[in-house]
C-alpha cells in the first residue's frame, strides 16, 4: 500500500519520455538481442534442419526425423570425408603446433639476426589470400612432382595454421614475467629443469589455444584444401561437391555436432578455470 | 653440477667489479667484503647500482671485470643455479602454477632431495604460515607472499640470502613490522643476508653494516649509527637524514678539535669528524642536535648568532623550525617537545647552539645539494 501511495505522489512522465528512457536504459540488451540473434540464426537453420526427414535434398522442410542423427554414416561418403578431415587436422594441428612453439620461443626469447624480419615473414601466409596460396602450392608441389593427395593437404594446413600458433603462443611468452624463470635458475634448476618446470606450464595454455586454434582452421579450409588434396574428400568439399546436387541432411547433422562439441569444450573451460579460482 | 661452488661457505668478496651496458656504466670499480652471518644492506637511490651488484652476486648478470668470491671460491662466471646463493625477488617472483608447498620445496627437489616435507613445513612455521601450504600464490595477500618468498629461500640455508628490495610493495605499516620479523629470521637462522634499498630507515633499522652507494660506487660503508654521525660526503649526509651544511673554513687547531670560522663566527669540532683535505669546509650538523635560544639566553658550546624564527611547523613528537640566517641560509632544527609548547613564534630573534662533538665536517668542494633531491624511486629498476 505504502508503495503505490508513494508511486502516485511522484509526478508520471508522459508516454514518450517513459519509453525513450527505457530504451536509454535498455539499449545495449535489446543491441544484444539482435547481434546473437544474426550470429546465431545460420547456426539454428543448420541444427533444425539436421532433424529433416528431407531424402536426398535439404532444402525444403519434409517433416521431423531422427533418422540423420541415429545414422550420421547414412549418406554416401560423409563419414569418410569427416574421416578425412579429422586426419588431416590433427596432423596439421600436431606439425604446426610443434613447429610454432618452437618459432614463438626463438621470436619471443631471443635475440638473433634476422628476428624482426622472421617476425614480419611469419604474418605473411595469414595475410596472403588463400586462393593465392592454395594455388601457389599446387604449382610448387607440381614443380616437385608430387602429386596432390592427403600428405600435400598436411603440409599446406601446416603452412597456414603455422602463423597462426607463432602469434598466439608469442603473446602468451611475453606476457611471461622473466623473473620467474630468473627466480627457478636462482632456486638451482638448470637451463632445462627451469623450461620443463616454470616455463612449460607457464606458457601450455597459450600453446593448448594455439592448437585448438590450429585444429579448427584446419578443419574448416576448403579453399587451400581444394587445389591440393586430388581425389581426398575432406568434409568441407564433400560439402561443397554435394551442393550442387542436395546436401544430404548428414552434413547437417555433424555441422551440428561440432558446433555442441566445441560449445561443450568453452563451458567445460569456464567451469575449470572458475572452480580453480574458487578453491 | 658444480658441488664445490654449491658447497661454498665463507665471507663474499667483490674485487674491483665494473657492469657496463654499451656506455653506461652501472657498477663502477666496486670492491667489497660482507662478513659470514651480517646482515648488510646496500642503500641507494633508483639507479644507483645496487641492483646490478645483487644480480652479479645472485649470477643473473656477468660482470664485465672483476671477481667475486665466496669463501675461497671464485664465482664470478658459475651459473645461478650453482651458486650457494637463494634471492627474494622484488615481486617475490612466485611460481603462480604452483602450490605454496611446492613453491617452497622448488629448490630441495631441484638438489635432488627426496624427502621435503619436513623441511618445508619447518620453515612454514618459521614464517607463521603452515595452514597455507596447498593455497595458489594468487590467493595469498601481498604480506603473506613476502613471507613464502623468503621462506622459498632460506629452506635452502644458503651461504647468502640475497634480499632485492623486498619490501618495497608493502604498505607501511606491515613494512615496519616485517623489518622486525626480517632481523628476527635472519638471528634465528644465522644466514647472511644481503638487503638492497632504497629505504634508509629501512637500512638503518636492520642492517649491521650499510653501504651507501651512489653512481656506481660506494660512497661510504660503516654501521648505521657511524653514517649518521659521521658521514664523509655531502651525498651520505643528506641520503640519511638531513643534514645542514654550512660553508666555511678551517682556522686552527685547539687540542683535539679544530677550530672553524663560519661566515665570521668561530665554532670547534672534533679532529676526526673532519673529511676535509684542505681548509675549505662544510660543516655539517644534525637538525635534531641544534638548539635554539632567545637572544638574552646563555648558553655554552658552538653558537651561531642573528638567526631568526622564519617558518614553525609542529608535527607531534617535535617542532621543526627554519631558522634564517644572516648570510641568507636557512637552517633545520627540530626541538622535541618535552616542555609543552611551541616557544618560538615567528619572527624571534634568536640564536643556534650545540655540542661541539655533533659536528661534522665535509670538504668545501663538494656539492651541498648531493643526495637531498632523489630522483623517484622506480620500483622496477633492473
Amino acid at each position: 500500500m505504502t508503495v503505490k501511495q508513494k508511486d502516485a505522489s511522484i509526478p508520471t512522465l508522459p508516454l514518450g519520455a517513459q519509453i525513450s528512457r527505457w530504451i536509454g536504459r535498455n539499449l545495449i540488451r535489446i543491441y544484444m538481442v539482435f547481434a546473437f540473434t544474426y550470429l546465431f540464426i545460420p547456426v539454428a537453420y543448420t541444427f533444425a534442419f539436421s532433424f529433416n526427414d528431407s531424402g536426398k535434398s535439404n532444402l525444403i522442410w519434409k517433416g521431423f526425423t531422427f533418422d540423420n542423427w541415429m545414422n550420421p554414416c547414412g549418406a554416401p561418403e560423409v563419414c569418410s570425408a569427416l574421416g578425412n578431415s579429422i586426419k588431416i587436422g590433427l596432423l596439421a594441428t600436431i606439425f604446426s603446433t610443434i613447429l610454432g612453439t618452437m618459432i614463438a620461443f626463438a621470436i619471443g626469447r631471443y635475440a638473433f639476426k634476422g628476428r624482426s624480419a622472421s617476425n614480419l615473414l611469419i604474418f605473411l601466409p595469414m595475410a596472403t589470400p588463400e586462393i593465392v596460396l592454395g594455388a601457389s602450392l599446387l604449382s610448387l608441389f607440381l614443380v616437385f612432382q608430387i602429386s596432390p593427395g592427403f600428405w600435400p593437404t598436411v603440409l599446406a594446413h601446416v603452412v597456414f595454421c603455422v602463423s597462426f600458433v607463432v602469434v598466439t603462443v608469442k603473446a602468451r611468452i611475453a606476457s611471461l614475467d622473466p623473473r620467474l624463470e630468473q627466480a627457478a635458475m636462482d632456486l638451482y634448476a638448470n637451463e632445462f629443469q627451469t623450461f620443463r618446470r616454470v616455463t612449460l606450464p607457464l606458457v601450455a595454455p597459450g600453446i593448448a589455444a594455439a592448437a585448438l586454434l590450429a585444429f579448427s582452421l584446419s578443419f574448416d579450409d576448403f579453399i587451400i584444401t581444394n587445389f591440393n588434396s586430388g581425389t581426398v574428400t575432406t568434409f568441407p568439399k564433400f560439402v561443397y561437391v554435394s551442393a550442387a546436387r542436395g546436401i544430404p541432411a548428414q552434413a547437417n547433422v555433424i555441422g551440428s555436432a561440432m558446433f555442441f562439441l566445441a560449445l561443450a569444450l568453452v563451458i567445460v573451460g569456464q567451469v575449470v578455470s572458475r572452480k580453480r579460482k574458487v578453491s | 653440477m658444480a658441488d664445490s661452488a654449491n658447497s661454498a661457505r665463507g665471507d663474499l668478496k667483490l674485487t674491483r667489479i665494473t657492469k657496463s651496458y654499451g656506455d653506461f656504466t652501472a657498477v663502477d670499480d666496486l670492491s667489497l667484503t660482507i662478513p659470514e652471518g651480517s646482515f648488510f644492506a646496500l642503500l641507494g637511490p633508483s639507479g644507483c647500482g645496487k641492483t646490478t651488484t645483487l644480480r652479479m652476486i645472485a649470477g643473473l648478470e656477468e660482470p664485465t671485470v672483476g671477481s667475486i668470491h665466496l669463501g675461497s671460491t671464485d664465482i664470478t662466471t658459475t651459473k645461478p643455479y650453482q651458486r650457494p646463493i637463494n634471492t627474494v625477488f622484488q615481486n617475490y617472483a612466485l611460481f603462480p602454477h604452483l602450490t605454496i608447498f611446492e613453491n617452497i620445496a622448488f629448490g630441495l627437489r631441484r638438489r635432488g632431495i627426496k624427502d621435503v616435507d619436513e623441511a618445508v613445513n619447518k620453515v612454514l612455521n618459521l614464517v607463521e604460515l603452515p595452514h597455507l601450504a596447498q593455497r595458489k600464490p594468487t590467493q595469498l595477500s601481498g604480506g603473506q607472499q613476502q613471507r613464502i618468498a623468503l621462506a622459498r629461500a632460506i629452506v635452502n640455508r644458503p651461504a647468502l640470502l640475497l634480499l632485492d628490495e623486498p619490501l618495497g610493495a608493502l604498505d607501511l605499516k606491515l613494512r615496519r613490522q616485517m623489518q622486525i620479523e626480517l632481523k628476527w629470521i635472519q638471528k634465528e637462522v644465522g644466514l647472511t643476508f644481503v638487503h638492497v634499498t632504497h629505504d634508509q630507515e629501512e637500512a638503518m633499522t636492520m642492517a649491521d653494516t650499510i653501504a651507501v652507494m651512489n653512481e656506481g660506487k660506494i660512497e661510504q660503508m660503516g654501521s648505521p649509527a657511524d653514517l649518521y654521525d659521521n658521514p664523509k660526503t655531502a651525498f651520505v649526509a643528506n641520503f640519511l637524514g638531513q643534514s645542514n651544511l654550512i660553508k666555511g673554513s678551517l682556522v686552527g687547531t685547539d687540542g683535539d678539535s679544530l677550530v672553524a670560522e663560519l661566515f665570521g663566527q668561530k665554532i670547534s669540532l672534533p679532529r676526526n669528524r673532519s673529511h676535509a683535505v684542505d681548509s675549505s669546509i662544510f660543516a655539517g650538523i644534525r637538525p635534531e642536535k641544534f638548539r635554539i635560544s632567545l637572544l638574552q639566553t646563555p648558553v655554552s658550546g658552538n653558537v651561531l648568532s642573528g638567526g631568526k624564527i622564519e617558518d614553525v611547523s609542529y608535527i607531534g613528537v617535535s617542532t621543526q623550525y627554519q631558522v634564517m640566517m644572516p648570510w641568507g641560509q636557512e637552517l633545520m632544527v627540530f626541538e622535541q617537545n618535552d616542555d609543552g609548547v611551541a616557544p618560538f613564534q615567528i619572527g624571534d630573534a634568536v640564536n643556534i647552539s650545540w655540542e661541539p662533538i655533533f659536528t661534522f665536517a665535509l670538504r668545501g668542494d663538494e656539492d651541498a645539494e648531493a643526495g637531498t633531491e632523489v630522483i623517484p624511486e622506480d620500483l622496477d629498476e633492473e
